[in-house]
Parts: C-alpha cells; structure tokens; sequence
C-alpha cells in the first residue's frame, strides 16, 4: 500500500509544476502551492521514517507492469531519511528566497517543484538508468535556478559561474550515462535488485561500475575533481547556494552508498581506494577553504573536506562506519545549509561576504551571529553540538576497522576547520560595528547605505538559519534518536537483502 | 569493432574540442561526446549478435534489443535541451564567449579584479562585476 503512493512523491510536484506555469505570473499563489506541497513531502517522508523504524524496505513496479520492465521506485530507511532532511532544506531556503525576495522570479516555483520531483526521484528509484533520468530532471531546474536567482546585476559573473555548472555537469552526466551502457552490456541488466552483488562476482561488471561511481564522484566532488564546486556556488544567489549544498553534492553521495551496498555487496577489495581518496579530500578541501577570500567559497571549500568524510563512512563498510557515514550525512545537510543561510543573510542584507569588507556583524546581529556560531562549531566537531557526535562515531568507527591514518587525519582537518571558521568569525561578526577600511570598489556607499537601523536582517531572513541551527543542538543533545534511525538505515546497507527482495516483488 | 572505434573516434575529437577557449566549440564538443554515449548504448544491446527490430523473425534473440534504443531516445532528448540551453548561455551576458578564466572567477570575490587588470580580456569584466545591487 506505502509502495504504490511513493511514485506520488515524484508526480505531484511534476503536475503541479506544469499547472503553475500555465497560471501565468503570480508570485502569491506560487509561493503558496510550492510551500504547501514542499510541506507535504517533507511530512510524508517523516512517516516514511516512521514506517520503517524496525528496518525492512517497500518497492513498487509503476503501473503494475511485471518486474523487469516497471519502473521501480523503492524506499527503505536510509531514503527516507534523505527525504525527510532534502525536503527540510528545500522548505527552509525557499522561505530565505521569499524572504530575501529572489523567489518572484516569474519560473521560481515550477522551478523549484521539479526540482524537488528529481531530488526524490533520484533518492527512490531502484533503476540505473532512471538514476540517470532523475539526475537530469533535477539539473535541468537547477540551471534555470542558477540563473534566475544569480546575484544583483553582476551579469558575466553569474553567466562565468554557469556556463562552468552546466558543462561541468553534463560532462558527468554523460559519463555516468556511458557507465550505464557498459553495466547493461556486461551485466544485461540495468535493475538494481539483478545487479545485487554483480560486480562482487564479476570485475568486467565491476569496472563498468566504477564508470559510474567516477561520475558521481565528480558530482560529490571528491578530490582530485572537486575543483569545479567552490568555483560556481559562490557565484549564484545565497538561497540557491544553501540549496544546492544540501541536494546536490548529497543526492550523488547517496547514490554512491545505494551502488556500493547493493551492487558491490560491500566488496572489501576496493576499500582501500576509497580511504585513500576520501582522506585526501578531507585534507585538500580544508586547505583550500584557508586560501579562499569569501565567506561562501570558504565554506564551499569546507564543503568538499567534509564530504571526504561523509563518504569514509562509505570506504569503512563497516555497520558502524556506515552508521556514522549516513549520520554524518545528515548533520552535515543540516548545518552547511545553515551556515549558507546565516553568511548569506548577512551577504543579502550587507551587499558583500568578502572577508575584510565587513566588521562587527555581531553587535547589529546578535540572532544571526548566535546561529552562526552554533553551525560553525558543530562543523567543527565540538560538544554538544551534532557535529561533534558525527566525528566522534566516526573516528571511533575507523579505530575499530584498523584505519588509524584516517582517524588522524579527520581530528587535524577539525583543528584546521575551527581555525578557518573563526576567520569568518573574526573577519565578518567580531570587531568593531563599521565598514573597514577594506571597503573600496564602489561597495562602500552601498554599506554605508544599509547601515540604518531599519535596515538591519529581517525576522523572516534570519529564521531558516536559526530554525537549522537549533536542529543541530537538538541532534547534539538528543543524538540518540538520530543516531538510532542512522543505524538502521546502516544495517539496510550492510545487508541489502530486504530492499533486493523488495524491488523484486514489486 | 567498428561501433566501438567510432565512439573512441567521436570522443577524441570532443576532448579536442573541450580544450578550446571558446564556449561555442565546448558545446560542438559536447554535441560529439553525447553522440559517443548513444553509440556506447547502442554497443551495450549487442550490435554484432542481433539483427534489425522489424523484418526479421520473431526471435527474442536476434531481434534487436529495444531497451537501449528506449535509453538512446531519452539520452538525446536529454542532451539536446541541455544543448540549447548551453547556447543560451553562450550568447548571453558578454560580447565575446570566452569560457571563465582566474579574472572573473567568482570565487575569487570582487575584490581580485585589481590583479585582473593586467590581463587584457577579462579585466574589463572583472570590472563590471563589481555592479552590487
């Protein structure tokens, strides 16, 4: 019964984006149908979450068709809590866009709608080359997003930015769809539930996959092809950036654990390979964020050094690596898009997020400092935040499988992390309440300007920001509960059987 | 074999293409690499062993594969609407369609396009970037 309603996650925002494009310009009504049915799929993947407490998964063959030729959507624990968190995002940045007013933009909503109908799609699917198709569905809005909601008037910017997103991305997509021709040309099969542990048993299959995995890896922005994420999120509208964060970059690391678990079976040759890369993604991305001269594109860089660890939860394949992966992931969603929404607040308020322009945001700000600074350390991995329960599981998790060079690693990347953080901390929230010095090019009559009182951070503007970094608190104090649902998604992946048996008897 | 060599033939000359400055050229290129991709999913349904889909008899075996020409079908449709929208982009925002260079790299912030200027192209955008709203 649960089966047959979760293809409505991907159809109703498809319908009700094409019935809101036929009624022409109205930013009131737009916004009310996108929130009410962004609302909704969050709600229905939180009882999803519930559904699947006691682990177990639920698949279905769209239109009854036997299996092998229905598509099949699927869902066990670990896609419904990337539901649950993607769908919060999604609610909590299209409240930043109305309120820092980039959502009147005449497709925003459709926009978003499909969007959120490839989001989902991608997280239910249990088909290869639907993978493919629900990438593409969410990109393609993504674009138009990209653009729509770029920053101010700043033209070549936004277009550099997103002629290097587009091409960059169907670059990938087409790898990922060659990967997919050689899969069904060694393995016969496209279907994730025939190809359960195909490539265990078969290393022609196996590459083929890894085909795949690459390209997701450029999707996730692993090192050493990360260098495309810190160069184009900067360059579009603070909303889109917490947004993308928190769908894209995600939506392929989730791919990467669904392949691996089900497809590789959790082979142990190639986790060697993985601990290697993903360590120094950590690394690299950490030092990149110390270079880097805005607020965004530091926490664009910290980005990849933080997805180096969601994913060595991955190259662990342990219950508990995987537990502490996928909590990981969630935390993870949760405060990047906070810190985005905090930074951008400001950037949308303050009209610049370069280090250097801006001073004393605290004193003016108090609400969004407190919530920046929550975010910042939990990403930092301090107590009692959940940042700090997501490191320590997972340190604790690479302890136990013998990889002690990775654990060292993640506890130096924190250090460097917390240093680079209080570079925003000091360069943006501390010091004195009055543009400094740096203020040149034009940018400082536009400070000057904002700087009555009544211009200050709106209560709407501020709430996305605080309401996530609450949810980090509350993730931190009651990690319990979190952690639990982590694990029983995690014992989901370590033993595919009941999701394989599921999309089988579809 | 020879599906196989036109794919490897089609891919070098998008990677060629992809190192060109012009964004007009990167799309050619991308044009190719999808068609590459087709060819890859066409190979994927067995070329060699089947026959042509109508005209042959009914024999599940050498008729040919539909499944990857449905894949072939939705990966162009795909490729071409990205294709057009990459064209867009090609001839919006600026005179000249140089793909991005440090100049005007966004994520080096408003403030680098003091370096920018000895550069003689993208400095003149660096400095238009610099319209706040």
């Amino acid at each position: 019964m649960i089966g047959s309603l979760l293809a409505l996650l991907v159809a109703v925002p498809l319908v009700a984006a094409g019935v809101l494009m036929m009624t022409g310009h109205r930013p009131r009504l737009h916004a009310t149908v996108l929130l009410t049915i962004l609302i909704g799929s969050t709600g229905s993947s939180a009882l999803l979450v519930y559904a699947f407490a006691d682990g177990g998964a639920v698949a279905h063959g769209v239109g009854s068709w036997p299996f092998g030729i229905a598509i099949p959507f699927a869902a066990d624990m670990f896609a419904a809590l990337m539901l649950t968190v993607t769908g919060l995002l999604a609610v909590t940045c299209v409240v930043f866009a109305i309120a820092s007013r980039k959502a009147s933009a005449r497709f925003f909503a459709p926009l978003m709608l499909v969007l959120l109908a490839g989001v989902n799609g991608v997280l239910l699917t249990a088909d290869l080359f639907n993978l493919f198709v629900f990438i593409e569905v969410m990109l393609l809005p993504s674009y138009g997003l990209f653009v729509l909601a770029a920053q101010g008037k700043a033209a070549l910017r936004q277009i550099a930015g997103a002629r290097l997103y587009v091409t960059l991305n169907l670059l990938t997509s087409t790898i990922f769809l060659a990967g997919v021709g050689f899969i069904y040309g060694t393995a016969g099969t496209v279907n994730l539930a025939e190809l359960a542990a195909a490539a265990k048993a078969d290393d022609t299959v196996a590459i083929a996959v890894l085909v795949c995995l690459f390209a997701l890896g450029i999707k996730a922005s692993i090192v050493p092809v990360h260098g495309w994420l810190a160069r184009t999120y900067p360059a579009t509208s603070p909303a889109i950036t917490a947004l993308f964060s928190g769908l894209h970059t995600k939506v392929a690391i989730y791919a990467i654990y669904r392949i691996y678990a089900v497809v590789f079976d959790g082979d142990t040759r190639w986790l060697w390979i993985g601990v290697l890369i993903f360590s120094a993604t950590m690394i690299i991305g950490v030092f990149g964020a110390v270079g880097a001269g805005t607020t965004r594109s530091i926490l664009a860089f910290h980005m990849v050094s933080q997805i180096g660890y969601i994913l060595l939860g991955v190259a662990l394949f342990t219950e508990a690596g995987l537990t502490a992966g996928i909590f990981y992931l969630l935390h993870h969603m949760i405060v990047k898009a906070s810190l985005f929404l905090s930074t951008g607040a400001i950037e949308v308020r303050y009209g610049t997020g370069t280090i250097g322009q801006l001073s004393g945001i605290a004193k003016r700000e108090p609400v969004i400092a407190v919530a920046f600074f929550i975010a910042a350390l939990s990403l930092a991995g301090l107590p009692p935040f959940s940042g700090f329960v997501a490191k320590l599981s997972l340190i604790i998790a690479s302890v136990d499988a013998g990889q002690i060079a990775a654990a060292v690693v993640m506890l130096l990347v924190s250090l460097i992390t917390l240093l680079s953080m209080l570079k925003i901390w000091s360069g943006v929230f501390w010091g004195k309440d009055e543009v400094a010095d740096g203020g040149q090019l034009g940018t400082a009559p536009v400070l000057t300007a904002t700087r009555e009182k009544t211009q200050r951070v709106g209560a709407l503007l501020a709430a996305p920001a605080v309401l996530l970094a609450a949810i980090t608190v509350g993730f931190g104090l009651g990690a319990e509960l979190l952690l639990s649902l982590s694990q029983t998604a995690a014992a989901g992946l370590a033993d595919p059987t009941a999701y394989i048996e599921a999309v089988i008897n579809s | 074999m020879t599906v196989a060599i036109t794919a490897g033939v089609l891919v070098a000359g998008a990677v060629y293409l992809f190192l060109k400055r012009e964004m007009l050229r990167v799309i050619l290129g991308f044009v190719l690499l999808g068609h590459a991709g087709n060819m890859i999913l066409m190979a994927a349904g067995g070329t060699s062993r089947r026959a042509e889909p109508f005209g042959t008899p009914e024999e599940p075996a050498t008729v040919a594969d539909p499944l990857p020409q449905a894949f072939v079908l939705t990966a162009i449709v795909i490729a071409f609407s990205i294709t057009i929208f990459m064209l867009v982009l090609s001839a919006t925002g600026t005179e000249n369609d140089d793909t991005t260079d440090g100049a005007n790299d966004p994520a080096n912030g408003p403030t680098d396009s003091a370096d920018g200027t000895s550069q003689p192209r993208p400095a003149r955008h660096g400095a238009r970037t610099e319209e706040h709203p």
